[in-house]
């Protein structure tokens, strides 16, 4: 497996220099397309037949070999990883690299994410997390020379630094007994410093995954990308990170951990999935909607880890079964869904030349195949029975709900208030993935381009179908998906532990609430045949054409066959109820109604600015501080030359009496 | 064998109570209303005359529309069917009953909720947009209302199973819970939303600015709109039935007790359904339709209720 | 000792917690006279409280707190609060819109404090006794939490009583009080007096709002 996965990592490398060079422009994606499916097909042989020994590689650090493994958390995963990575490839391939530094980074991208997952020391995770980092930055800033995207760009350099450096200051904290796994398990690190390394992993891993405070970047940067990439980073690389926090925290901390360690995980989840939720209803580019939506959906896995931690504290192991597998389910269902969306918002931007959905409109006529998936993914993603979204949610409620178990009263006050928050996500969702549809695929379109926009062939439909098969499959198969992964709820829970199946229902054992995809999905299915069939069967009348009647307005004049674009519900029009009500949490508002003036035939306009309150928090106190550290640095400048000859033995004297210090310790 | 035969034969029995009540309980909502404001008002069954003459009528498409308009009311109705069939009404332990988990209830209304968003959106006109916008946006406070309900009632009843839930609750040993009072206020303003109720939305109103529920069907006609009438007539149902299964428990026939304890769990379930409908026409008429904005806070309110009994629930149980 | 299932536990523990959503109604209303209404109800909440704690515990001073909650709290005062809102002009008897859904929040937050409190701090009690105790202790933080989110002078005096009503339910719930008689009357006291404070204020701001600097400082109200 583990040959297998270096030929892999072998060939992936190979692409990057022919990408480098200018060579292949469909060989290198359809390469890393063939590489993904054969890292989906490892993960899943992994899953099914157990874990693979850890072994050192022949290069390395000075200090000693590169270790790797394949267990069942790093196969999950790598699954995780291939379900988006496959169609993505097979995308890029349609579209082809925009320039050569894409074409490179683009394979780069991918093996830096495998080699996160198959380290098996400290040191190579954290060389493959930054690899993964860097890639990524290089893939946004290479489409975009300057302007936003670049600022785009270098915001999400900025945390990718600041998320590298915490990671590297919890590892060290974790590794004092050894660079290696295994010798990081044997010594788990006791008060203090378990603390500290709980809040370094946290900061390092939750801003990669974009975990508030830290999330200003995603919706800025995961756009800017080209689409595969985008797709990547949303559906694999925020799972990387939060792979990185379950390494860290379940596994490598040991099982000993005290349960409040959970608490910081369920605030910052269950805040991060509404903050997601609202902006997702409020932005004005389709990429950045499916982004913030990411933001949603990595709180609730979030979210659910930390209820895992909370229950694994209090030596509940079912319940911390039922939550990991919650967390794990919605990983590999938001990499199904968020996969599919994203490419199908590549491919509207493709096809109508646009994605602001105040350019698009009505795509259903022109583009059927998108359409539908698009209706798929957002169906999952707005949590609805039967598809998949639903099941892994569904776990995620019900852990919430079962947290009452711990007989604690600030855990069950704290999870209530977590199921209410998480309620109200799922709920904004389905709101932002309605507007999602509802004006880029359905109604009238708004333009001439998007009026005769071309729906998607050949690679790219078959990247979209692949894609949107996987999400259908996630579906149904959910509970034989998570039983894949009970290898992982045994490992990291304890023997007792195994995931809430019972064939092809997802089952809570003590609790006896059950889900039952299969039955759902046929009721569903037969009950509405069977209206249809009756509906049908007498030679119902067939429907007549006409124009729309809505409340007496005129049918269209001839110079505009479509209507006037203004009497469709714009995007800012459809999220203004949401906005109003709930935007003030997470945007700071400002909003300017022009009146046209009396007698006068142009329209009035509302005017609506609205800024993340991070922001304004967060990011322009830092830039106040960075141009006060500036200046006071240039008065460094006019120092004497005795000066700078004291701060030099100053910083020497220093740095020996901490030699000195850590030798008397 | 036995069981099975006899939790199938209730589960068909229930569909065809609750699919004949439907119509009856809207129309005698509306006749309840009618004579409280002193008119005579339209015959109970006005709803049904409507819906079978409706389904004889030729559908007019608007030109922008898709397969969407064609194709969500089945969705819709069968969605909301499969949620009537999965709440318990003159019999508990039906076929259905393991998976009448409360969440997938939820879910299901959810999923038919989308689809009239989508249908609302799919003509392209700027009052279905609008309509389904704040039908979302009402969604968004009702839902974790009816999340944080579900919790009590788990935490009460130890599953959120509602079969489970009604036939605990039947047995009465539960004694009186502030938690469940607050509960029921949270749920009564949840279904008065649901179901585009007075003070949220008014059912018979046709003024555009202030329409949620009927603006995103404004251009649906034919069967089309005799199985969105359907839909909300049976979605009223299924929220009745929800609460009379929950907080007026009693009566309701275990599916082995026999076909006479079924005939007077069906009386009794059609005096509940009966007294559950005038109630909700004295509180429509006895109220004024709240603006637009003002409806995230009283359903906000009912979220907050909700939460308050969830933690009134957890030290009551902690403490006993 | 008394728990779920039986009477005396679960008519208290309704009674307390119909206070506690008489409350949040408080809290959450807009117009002065509902407000005051809804001052009413609790009033005469507390005294069927007082009266069946009196009851159960065969203690008849508690009737007579209850007699005194009935007759002050349940119609005395709001008769003279409805009185003083009738004579308000019209725009004064609402309250600006806005702020009242983070006031309800906060007042969920107050009662998960509340219980927080109380629950590790009573143990070894009775179960009726913490869960009266928790409640009584919310309907306080509720009231002092109106004083503090509302602008109107008689929506403080509601909130002033709603912190009584508070003290007095925990008072009476706990078994051999025998301040409770005086603690009530004291409390009466107490309302007598601001609600004489409320009448100058009322007056006060009759003479002041023909001052434009007075205007100018009540900007933030009218919206």
């Amino acid at each position: 497996m583990l040959t297998l996965l270096g030929l892999g990592l072998l060939a992936l490398a190979v692409l990057a220099g022919l990408g480098a060079a200018g060579l292949g422009r469909r060989l290198v994606p359809l390469g890393a397309a063939a590489v993904a499916a054969v890292l989906g097909a490892v993960a899943m042989a992994t899953l099914a037949l157990g874990p693979v020994e850890e072994a050192a590689l022949a290069l390395g650090p000075p200090w000693g070999p590169a270790l790797v493994a394949l267990d069942a958390l790093s196969a999950w995963f790598l699954l995780v990883l291939a379900v988006v990575a496959l169609p993505a490839a097979l995308f890029a391939a349609a579209t082809g690299p925009s320039s050569r530094a894409e074409a490179a980074a683009f394979p780069l991208f991918l093996a830096a994410m495998v080699l996160v997952l198959l380290a098996a020391d400290a040191f190579t995770l954290l060389l493959g997390f930054e690899a993964m980092s860097l890639a990524s930055w290089a893939l946004v800033a290479a489409r975009h020379p300057s302007g936003r995207g670049r600022r785009a760009a270098r915001l999400y350099f900025g945390f990718a630094a600041f998320s590298g450096l915490c990671l590297i200051a919890g590892f060290a904290l974790l590794s004092a007994p050894g660079m290696g796994f295994s010798e990081m398990r044997a010594a788990p690190p006791e008060g203090w410093r378990g603390t500290l390394a709980l809040v370094l992993i946290l900061l390092g891993a939750g801003s990669k995954a974009g975990l508030l405070p830290f999330h200003l970047w995603l919706p800025l940067a995961h756009p800017a990308a080209a689409t595969p990439v985008s797709a990547l980073m949303s559906g694999a690389m925020v799972k990387i990170a939060l792979y990185v926090l379950v390494r860290a925290l379940f596994d490598l901390a040991g099982a000993a951990q005290p349960g409040w360690w959970g608490a910081p995980l369920v605030v910052l989840g269950a805040a991060t999935a509404l903050w997601g939720a609202i902006r997702a209803n409020v932005e004005t580019d389709i990429k950045a909607i499916l982004a913030c939506s990411t933001l949603e959906n990595v709180g609730l896995i979030t979210l659910a880890l930390g209820l895992a931690l909370v229950f694994r504290g209090a030596d509940l192991a079912p319940l911390a079964a039922l939550a990991l597998s919650a967390a794990l389910l919605h990983a590999l269902v938001h990499a199904g869904f968020k996969g599919l969306l994203f490419l199908v918002a590549g491919a509207v931007a493709e096809q109508a030349g646009s994605r602001d959905p105040d350019r698009l409109g009505g795509l259903i006529h022109r583009m059927p195949w998108v359409a539908g998936l698009a209706m798929l993914g957002a169906a999952s993603a707005a949590a609805l029975p039967p598809f998949s979204g639903f099941a892994s949610e569904w776990l995620v409620l019900q852990a919430l709900i079962q947290s009452w178990r711990v007989a604690e009263l600030p855990v069950q006050l704290l999870s209530a208030a977590a199921l209410v928050t998480a309620g109200m996500a799922l709920a904004l969702a389905a709101a932002a993935m309605l507007r999602f549809v509802g004006l880029v695929f359905l109604g009238r379109p708004r333009t001439p381009r998007a009026a005769g926009a071309l729906d998607v062939t050949g690679l790219m439909r078959a990247a979209l179908v692949v894609a949107g098969a996987v999400c259908a499959a996630l579906a149904l198969l959910a509970a034989p998906a998570l039983g894949l992964a009970g290898g992982i709820v045994t490992g990291l829970l304890g023997e007792g532990a195994a995931p809430p199946i019972a064939g092809l229902d997802l089952m809570l054992g003590e609790a006896g609430a059950r889900y039952a995809p299969w039955a759902v999905t046929a009721l569903l299915a037969g009950l509405a045949l069977a209206l249809w069939y009756g509906l049908h069967r007498k030679g119902a009348p067939e429907p007549r054409r006409s124009p729309a009647w809505d409340c007496g307005f005129l049918p269209p004049p001839p110079d505009l066959p479509f209507g006037d674009p203004l009497t469709q519900p714009s995007a800012a029009g459809a999220a203004q109820p949401i906005r109003r009500a709930l935007g003030g949490l997470a945007l700071a508002q400002r909003e300017a109604h022009h009146p046209a003036a009396p007698g006068s035939a142009t329209p009035a306009r509302l005017r609506v600015e609205a800024r993340d309150h991070g922001f304004v928090a967060l990011l322009w106190p830092l830039g106040r501080l960075r141009r006060l550290a500036g200046h006071q640095a240039e008065r460094l400048r006019g120092l004497p030359l005795s000066a700078y000859l004291a701060l030099a033995l100053g910083t020497l004297v220093l740095l020996l009496a901490l030699l000195a210090w850590g030798a008397v310790a | 064998m036995m069981a099975t035969f006899l939790a199938l034969l209730t589960q068909i029995l229930h569909a065809a109570l609750i699919l004949a009540a439907a119509p009856l309980v809207v129309g005698g909502v509306r006749w309840v209303k009618a004579r409280l404001l002193g008119r005579r008002g339209p015959h109970p069954l006005q709803p049904l005359r409507d819906l079978l003459k409706l389904l004889r009528k030729r559908p007019v498409l608007a030109d922008g529309s898709s397969v969407v308009t064609r194709a969500t009311p089945y969705v819709a109705l069968a969605a909301t069917l499969l949620a009537a069939l999965l709440v318990p009404g003159f019999a508990q332990g039906m076929a259905l009953a393991p998976v009448a988990d409360l969440i997938l209830i939820a879910g299901l209304l959810a999923l038919a909720r989308m689809a009239l968003a989508l249908a609302g959106h799919d003509a392209g006109t700027a009052f279905g947009g609008l309509g389904a916008a704040r039908e979302m946006t009402f969604a968004a406070f009702a839902e974790p209302a009816l999340l944080a309900s579900v919790l009590v009632l788990a935490v009460l009843a130890g599953s959120s199973n509602l079969d489970a839930i009604a036939a605990l609750f039947r047995e009465g040993s539960l004694g009186i819970r502030v938690s469940l009072l607050f509960v029921l206020l949270a749920l009564m303003a949840v279904a008065l939303a649901e179901n585009a109720r007075v003070p949220v939305d008014n059912p018979a109103t046709h003024l555009e600015l202030t329409m949620v529920h009927e603006a995103m069907l404004l251009d649906a006609s034919g069967r089309h709109l005799a199985l969105w009438e359907a839909q909300a007539a049976l979605k009223l149902t299924v929220w009745l039935a929800l609460l009379a299964a929950i907080f007026l428990p009693f009566g309701a026939a275990p599916v082995g007790a026999g076909p006479i304890a079924w005939v007077v769990g069906a009386v009794l379930w059609a005096a509940k359904m009966a007294l559950l409908a005038v109630a909700l026409a004295v509180f429509e008429t006895s109220i004024a339709k709240m603006r637009v904005f003002r409806v995230p806070e009283f359903l906000g309110a009912a979220l907050l209720l909700a939460l308050l009994a969830a933690a009134l629930v957890f030290i009551t149980t902690g403490l006993a | 000792m008394t728990g779920p299932g039986d009477i005396a536990y679960d008519v208290a523990h309704l009674l307390g917690g119909a206070m506690l959503l008489v409350g949040f109604v408080m809290l959450g209303q807009r117009r002065i006279g509902a407000l005051i209404a809804a001052l009413a109800a609790q009033g005469v909440l507390l005294a069927l409280a007082a009266f069946w704690q009196g009851h159960v515990q065969a203690a008849p001073q508690l009737y007579l707190t209850g007699l005194i909650a009935l007759l002050a709290k349940g119609i005395a005062i709001p008769l003279v609060l409805h009185r003083l809102a009738g004579e308000l002009p019209p725009p004064l008897r609402t309250e600006a819109p806005g702020r009242m859904g983070a006031g309800l929040v906060l007042g969920v937050g107050l009662v998960g404090l509340a219980m927080l409190v109380v629950v590790p701090a009573t143990t070894g009690a009775g179960a009726l006794a913490r869960v009266d105790l928790s409640m009584a202790l919310s309907i306080l933080l509720l009231g002092a939490l109106m004083m503090v989110t509302r602008r109107s002078a008689l929506a403080h005096v509601a909130g002033l009583l709603t912190i009584e009503n508070g003290l007095i339910l925990a008072a009476v719930g706990v078994a051999g009080m025998p301040l409770v008689v005086e603690l009530s009357a004291g409390g009466l006291v107490l309302v007598v007096a601001l609600i004489a404070g409320v009448f100058a204020r009322q007056m006060r701001e009759r003479f002041a709002s023909l001052d434009p600097g007075v205007l100018d400082r009540h900007r933030g109200e009218g919206r």
